[in-house]
This record gives structure tokens, C-alpha cells and sequence, in this order.
């Protein structure tokens, strides 16, 4: 029986690799400039995981295999090097390996979330609520103008809570999916209108909550044309699943012409 | 160490009557069978709970027979509501988490074992201890009857995040007095565990018998001692969180909401509360709780192996210090729940490193477990064949925790499927399996008689076979970006992945269906097995060297003697290759 469940444990861990050594359920292709860090990162730690846990799961299959079935006379043999080299085996295998994956992945971390957005990020405010996500952007004046909380009123299309007499709003579109040009870089200004959500773009490597109560914002740029879902992977109720709505990335003259057409409906 | 009068204090007349002897029993033993038995209820009922979720994910038209007899809104015409959905799976991680991680290997064998693995008669408060499961009770009745008020049971997962915990009915169903009965009765689930983990920490240090010093401890008494130790912490602040939540509630505080909300086209009345703080304070709690979920299974398997190796593990003193590490940086580690929570992105960086660092102890587990096996005289059973198990679960649920603990890849990751197959594995099912592997191990010493060894054979291969089949798939849907607490998958992305969903939802109807194997093998050797002896596996600690089952009074009015440290074995005894606990008789090696 021992010989069995080790050849089972062997089985079951080459088997578990095969569908990530051929690709066979992988991420979707990366479509952004910082993407390539996470994606890096992301396959570093995969040679690392899964060399440990081929490796781990393959020694202790050989040891369940050799240990058992031997008589109660056979002698207790010590593993060589003992504890101590074990101890030393994690502190310097395992440690080095956590250290270069924190500190390359700091470095990741870091181009996405340390660096300001480059002073010609076009801005767009993106407010999530129960169970849709809206998208505002500025306009020619380049600036948002402030949102009510108590003139929300969805009835008749007041999403954000806008007050149309006042300046900076009058020329605020605003728009149920976003679009963006390609190669342009974004800052995605995120607002919640009532409860915890998040904005995940798979393509794009961003995910990021929106948070009651405090406006956080990233930054981002796109780099193919296509229509990507975005999707709220926040609890948010009863409706979560399906909070989502489209980024569409264009060249740059379809989106000045979508802008338009948008700003002229509103 | 030893301490006469600790022993002279507690010692006290048997229990008369039925009520005293099985009801509100002091008996520390009663006790521990009485949580064993609410874990049975409730990883029964959450296992039936994630077969609903399962059959629903898989055939969202489904309609399932008497369905609408569990919820009046929740499934018209039997076919499941996407808001049922998430009020089971609410219910299914609570009571999981809860109810059975946490008090089956912890509370239940734990109550059981460790006065008597201490050599003493019972715990130093026992109407604290009876107090302590009576209150879980309570609190397990306390959520289960959200399923019986108003809209249903509250629709906002195990880690009820506000402010959708915290603003009431208008949030969606159950989220009024649904929500309000979880939170009520998760604080009150706290009091019991508060109560339990004192009396496991005096136990262990006061209780001690003569001989028995803290290095003579098995590493089962070790593991509860540090579990008490977090437990003791991390349920002193989920306990307030909980009472704010509920402040938040009926009080009209704002702790947890911030202002300016409009809900259902309703501007709420709250202002200046935090929707991150009941983060902070919830995984403050949360992430101790995985290891108060998985080190008495570390105890457990490290016990369980030891006797069936036939040797000692490579290093007891080193083993401990390990657990004791993963224990101190579990509060250090809980930031990376909330990478991409808003929090301050500077925090995640701080948090990710001790998260990274905490794989060297577990790591160090691990090593020292496989590097005892190696020429071992390892001994196949039930108990063994599940302890083994667990260090193949532990590590394949473990490695996945690389890449969580970074905060880049976790953009990619977080809320996925990955993250539900990670902690699936390294802490549900590992410790599921700890709890197996202490059930055939101990059953014998529990009731006085023997499980079916070949019945918990057939039940171990089905259980690591299916275990594998349900959630290694899951890690492949998570790469691909299949987010989790989806009611449906109606994402365009989604579609293609449909057929990894059935495969995982026939995969948890045949590993859960193994599992009447195991309730069947259970209820009948409790009446009808083979009448055990007193140490069958022969082992060495003090459970061993009593009767089986124990007397009320643990050892029958004898107060043992320890003369060596717990892992005698491979040595030449007079009774065999093991040399136990209390026999005088002098070791080879001197301890």
C-alpha cells in the first residue's frame, strides 16, 4: 500500500504540472506597459513553487517508499546532515528564494504603485456602485467637477451626482464603458458610490478595490487595440457577478471621435 | 513544573446523573467529545452547503429537489437565486472556518488530550471549559438560525467586509438582522474560544505532573499550548470588531462607514467611519486563525507519525521552535489580505516580507517531517496514511503561497480562484486531514474501541484523490483570472473554463459522498467495534497509560511519574522497541 500512495503522490504532482508546463490554462496576453514586471515576477515564482513542490512532493514519495515495509529489526538510519542541515538547507535555500522574490517583487510593485502618473496622463474617474461601474471624463477644460452625493439620482441618468450649473461640470461626459486611446497613459481616478468593489482587467494586470469613503487612484497604458471585459471582484451583493462593463483601447483618432459622439449625447 | 496542590485543588467526586456525566459535564473528556460532535454537525452541514454552491456553479438552472424548503426567497421553483448562492457560501466559510477548523483540532482533541497528555485530572477551570462549549454551542445556534429569519443568512462571505456588513437591510438580503446574527454570534463563538484558550495555557503550564517538564511535552501539547497562545490574542479583537459591527447596526454608529454613501438611492445617515478598519481588525484575527486552524494538525500529524515511524523526529527542539516562529509572525503577516485593498501601497511592501519569511518555519515543518521518514520503520494505517496526506496537501497548498505573498503578482491573483485553491488545500483540507489522522489515531483511547482500519483505508484514498481532483483545478481557473464569489459565470472570459466547473463540482460530490465511509466507520466501531486496547499503536505518551477509555479521573487515582521525553521510540524497551513516558526503566539515550 505505502508503494502504491507514493507512486499516487508522484502521479498526482507531475500530473498537476503537466497543464502549467504546457500552457494549457494560462493568463490572458498582457496588454500593458508595466504587465511585463508581474508577469516576469509571476514566472520566476512559478520555476521556484513548482521545482519545491515537484521536489518535495517526489522526496517524500521516495521516502514513504523506502521506509515502509522494512522489519521491525531494521535499524533506525538518520538522515545525513540531520536537523541542523535541514534548518540550514531552509534558512539558505528557502531564504534566498523569498529574498529575491521580495525584492524583485518590491521592484514590481514599485513601478506600478510608486511612480506618479507623467504629467500627460489622461485622466478618467471610474465610480463603482450596486452593480455597475461609470466613467467620467473632464472634458476641455480638463477638469471634474464635484459630485453630490445627495443629487445622485439614477432615474434620470445622474449616476455620479453631478450639478450641471456648475462649470467645471458642464463639460463632463459621462459614459457607461470606458474607452481609452492606445499607448496613451491613464490615471483612473476610482470612486465608490456606496460600497466596496474592485476594477480587474485581467489583459491589463490591474486590479484595484475602490474604497467607501476614500478616492484612490492608478495609473496605467495600454498597449493593443481590443475590447476587454472589466470586472468588480469585490463582494458588493447580490448582483456581484455580474458588475462588469468594457474598456475598449482605441487608436487615438477613434477615441477623439467616440469622445465626441459621447459629449454630443450628453 | 509539578505542582501538588494544583492537582490537590482540582481534584473532584465523580459525575452523578445524566445531565452532570453527558450534558454539563466538567469532564474535560465530555467535553472534548461533546466539540468533536458539534464539528461533525457543522462540517456535515457545510459540506452539504458547498454541494448546493458546487451543483449551482456548475448547472446554474439547475433545480434541486426540496430547495425552496431551505429558503422561502432564495430558490423559487427550486432553481437557486444568485443571492441563495452567496448566503451559502457565506454560511459554508463560516461554519467551516469556525465550527469545525478551529474546534475540531483544537478545542475537540485538545480538551481531550492534553490534561491527560499533562498527567493531570482535568483542567484547572472546569466550569470554564464546560462554559467554553456550551457558549460555542450557542453561537453555532445563534448562526444557523439566520437561515430562519426574515431574508436569509447574511450574503457577505466569511469576512463580512464593510460596509456592505455594516449598513444594514438596504445593502441586500439578509444583510439586517441576517448579518446581525452572524456578527452576534462570531462574538460570542470568541467568548467560548477566549475561555478555552486560558484554560488550555494554565493546563499546560500549571498541570504538569512530576517529571513532566515543558521539553517532556508531546508536540501535540506543544501545539495547543501555542495555538492557546494566538488564540488568546486573535479572538480579543475579533470579538470587539464584532460588537462594533453590530453597534453599526442598531446603534447607529458609523465605525465602519464612511460618509457620503447613497445605497439604493438612499444618501446613508453615517459619517466618518473607515470601511478598512474592519479589515484591519478582521485579519488581525484572520491570519492567526489559519494557523490556530493548522498547527494542532502539525501537533496531530507529528504524533501520529512519530508512533508509526517507530523513531523520534529529527529534532523535537527545533520542531517546536518552528511553530513557535510561524505562531509570532502570523500577527505580522496579515496585510497581505489587503494588497490591493486601498491600503497605503508602502504597507503591502511591509507586509509581504514577514509573509515571505513565514515559509522558512513551515518549510523547516515540512523538511524535518520528510527527513524523519527516511529510513524509518514507517507503519501504514488509517491514522498514517492521513498524516502523510496532510504533508502532501500542506506543501501543495504552501507553495501557492509564493505568489501571494507578493504584492505584484497578487494584482493578477487576488480574488481568484487561485486564492480559493490555496487556502483550500494548505488549511482546509490539511488540517481536515490533521482531524482524520487524530480520529483513527485516537478513537481507540476516546471510546474504547477500534475504527475499521480498511473502511478508513478506502476513505483516505478517496479523500486525497478527490481533494486533489476538486482543488488543483482550481489554482489553473485562478491563473486564468476566474474571480471567485461569482454567483455565475456570465463574463465572456468565462465561458471556456465551464467544463473545469462541472469536472470540480462531480469531483466534490463523490469526495464528499467518501465521506459517509468515514460517518458510517465512526458511528458503528463507537458501538460495535473491536474492543480496543490501552495502547494499541503502542505509544508512549500518558494517554497510553491509561485505560481505554480513560477513567473520569484520567488515571485512576495514580498520580504518574515521567521520566522520559515523549519519543522513546526505536530504542530497546522491555515491551518492545518504545519505552513510554512513565516507565522507569532507564533509555539508551539517556533522556
Amino acid at each position: 500500500m505505502a508503494k502504491f500512495f507514493a507512486v499516487t503522490i508522484i502521479l498526482i504532482a507531475i500530473g498537476s504540472a503537466v497543464p502549467i508546463v504546457r500552457g494549457t490554462w494560462t493568463q490572458p496576453e498582457d496588454i500593458s506597459t508595466h504587465g511585463h514586471e508581474i508577469d516576469k515576477q509571476y514566472h520566476e515564482t512559478m520555476w521556484e513553487a513548482g521545482l519545491a513542490f515537484l521536489a518535495a512532493q517526489i522526496i517524500l514519495a521516495v521516502f514513504i517508499w523506502s521506509s515502509s515495509g522494512r522489519g521491525g529489526d531494521a535499524p533506525i538510519k538518520r538522515f545525513p546532515g540531520g536537523a541542523t542541515g535541514l534548518v540550514l538547507a531552509a534558512f539558505l535555500l528557502v531564504g534566498t528564494e523569498v529574498l529575491a522574490l521580495g525584492i524583485f517583487g518590491a521592484n514590481a510593485w514599485a513601478k506600478v504603485y510608486f511612480a506618479p502618473p507623467g504629467p500627460d496622463a489622461m485622466p478618467v474617474q471610474v465610480q463603482a456602485g450596486q452593480f455597475a461601474f461609470y466613467f467620467r471624463y473632464p472634458g476641455p477644460d480638463g477638469k471634474f467637477g464635484p459630485i453630490h452625493p445627495d443629487k445622485i439620482d439614477e432615474a434620470n441618468l445622474n449616476f455620479f451626482g453631478l450639478d450641471y450649473n456648475e462649470p467645471a461640470t458642464k463639460d463632463d461626459i459621462v459614459t457607461a464603458e470606458m474607452a481609452i486611446p492606445v499607448n496613451h497613459e491613464i490615471h483612473l481616478l476610482m470612486h465608490s458610490k456606496d460600497l466596496g468593489h474592485s476594477f480587474y482587467v485581467r489583459e491589463l494586470r490591474v486590479q484595484q478595490d475602490f474604497v467607501p469613503g476614500l478616492d484612490v487612484s492608478l495609473h496605467f497604458t495600454a498597449t493593443k487595440i481590443g475590447r476587454y471585459e472589466v470586472v468588480c471582484t469585490q463582494l458588493c451583493g447580490l448582483g456581484h457577478y455580474n458588475m462588469k462593463t468594457y474598456l475598449e483601447v482605441m487608436s487615438q483618432s477613434d477615441f477623439d471621435d467616440w469622445l465626441k459622439k459621447e459629449a454630443a449625447m450628453q | 513544573m509539578h505542582d501538588v496542590s494544583a492537582h490537590a485543588a482540582q481534584h473532584h467526586a465523580p459525575p452523578q446523573g445524566f445531565i452532570r456525566k453527558h450534558v454539563f459535564s466538567l469532564d474535560h473528556k465530555v467535553i472534548g467529545k461533546q466539540y468533536y460532535a458539534l464539528a461533525l454537525v457543522a462540517v456535515f452541514t457545510g459540506m452539504v452547503l458547498s454541494w448546493l454552491m458546487r451543483l449551482h456553479l456548475g448547472w446554474p438552472n439547475l433545480a434541486i429537489p426540496g430547495l425552496h424548503l431551505l429558503s422561502k426567497i432564495g430558490a423559487p421553483g427550486n432553481v437557486m437565486t444568485p443571492e441563495y448562492y452567496l448566503q451559502l457560501m457565506t454560511m459554508h466559510g463560516t461554519i467551516m472556518v469556525f465550527f469545525v477548523l478551529t474546534t475540531a483540532p483544537f478545542a475537540a482533541f485538545g480538551n481531550f488530550f492534553l490534561p491527560i497528555q499533562v498527567g493531570a485530572e482535568d483542567m484547572p477551570f472546569p466550569r470554564f471549559n464546560m462554559m467554553s462549549f456550551w457558549v460555542t454551542f450557542v453561537a453555532f445556534l445563534v448562526l444557523i438560525s439566520a437561515f430562519f429569519v426574515g431574508d436569509g443568512p447574511p450574503l457577505s462571505g466569511w469576512t463580512a467586509y464593510a460596509p456592505l456588513s455594516a449598513v444594514g437591510a438596504v445593502a441586500g438580503p439578509g444583510q439586517g438582522l441576517g448579518q446581525i446574527l452572524w456578527a452576534a454570534s462570531i462574538g460570542i463563538f470568541c467568548i467560548g474560544q477566549l475561555l478555552g484558550s486560558l484554560n488550555f495555557i494554565t493546563t499546560t503550564l500549571d498541570m504538569r505532573t512530576k517529571g513532566m517538564s515543558l521539553m517532556r511535552l508531546p508536540l501535540t501539547a506543544w501545539a495547543w499550548f501555542i495555538t492557546s497562545c494566538m488564540g488568546l490574542t486573535a479572538f480579543a479583537v475579533l470579538m470587539p470588531a464584532c460588537i462594533l459591527l453590530i453597534l453599526d447596526h442598531v446603534a447607529g454608529t458609523s465605525f465602519f462607514i464612511a460618509s457620503g454613501l447613497v445605497i439604493n438611492d438612499q444618501l446613508q445617515p453615517h459619517s466618518g467611519g473607515s470601511t478598512l478598519l474592519w479589515q484591519h481588525l478582521f485579519w488581525f484575527f484572520g491570519h492567526p486563525e489559519v494557523y490556530i486552524a493548522i498547527v494542532p494538525g502539525m501537533g496531530i500529524v507529528s504524533h501520529v507519525l512519530i508512533t508509526n515511524m517507530r523513531r523520534p523526529l529529527l529534532s523535537y527542539k527545533v520542531m517546536i521552535g518552528a511553530m513557535t516562529s510561524i505562531a509570532f509572525l502570523s500577527y505580522m503577516v496579515y496585510g497581505h489580505h489587503m494588497f490591493v485593498s486601498g491600503m497605503n501601497p508602502t504597507s503591502s511592501l511591509v507586509f509581504s516580507f514577514p509573509t515571505l519569511i513565514i515559509t522558512i518555519p513551515a518549510t523547516i515543518v515540512t523538511l524535518i517531517w520528510i527527513g524523519s521518514l527516511y529510513g524509518s520503520r514507517l507503519r501504514i494505517n488509517a491514522a498514517s496514511l492521513f498524516a502523510l496526506g496532510f504533508i502532501s496537501m500542506f506543501v501543495s497548498g504552501g507553495v501557492s503561497g509564493f505568489f501571494l505573498a507578493q504584492p505584484s503578482i497578487d494584482i493578477m491573483l487576488h480574488a481568484t480562484y487561485f486564492v480559493v485553491g490555496h487556502f483550500h488545500l494548505v488549511m482546509a483540507v490539511a488540517a481536515i486531514f490533521g482531524i482524520f489522522a487524530g480520529t483513527y489515531f485516537w478513537f481507540p483511547k476516546m471510546t474504547g474501541r477500534m475504527m475499521n482500519d480498511t473502511l478508513g483505508k478506502i476513505h483516505f484514498w478517496l479523500s486525497f484523490v478527490g481533494a486533489y481532483c476538486i482543488f488543483m483545478p482550481f489554482h489553473y481557473l485562478g491563473i486564468m483570472g476566474n474571480v471567485r464569489r461569482y454567483a455565475q459565470f456570465v463574463d465572456d472570459y468565462m465561458q471556456p473554463v465551464l467544463g473545469v466547473h462541472k469536472f470540480i463540482t462531480i469531483a466534490a460530490l463523490a469526495t464528499g459522498a467518501a465521506q459517509l465511509i468515514f460517518l458510517y466507520n465512526l458511528i458503528y466501531s463507537r458501538f460495535w467495534g473491536e474492543k480496543a486496547p490501552d495502547n494499541p499503536w503502542e505509544g508512549t505518551s500518558l494517554e497510553w497509560s491509561t485505560t481505554s477509555p480513560p477513567p473520569w479521573d484520567n488515571f485512576g487515582g495514580k498520580h504518574l511519574v515521567v521520566h522520559h521525553d515523549p519519543y522513546q521510540y526505536g530504542v530497546k524497551g522491555s515491551t518492545g522497541d518504545y519505552i513510554m513516558q512513565t516507565s522507569p526503566e532507564a533509555s539508551p539515550t539517556g533522556e
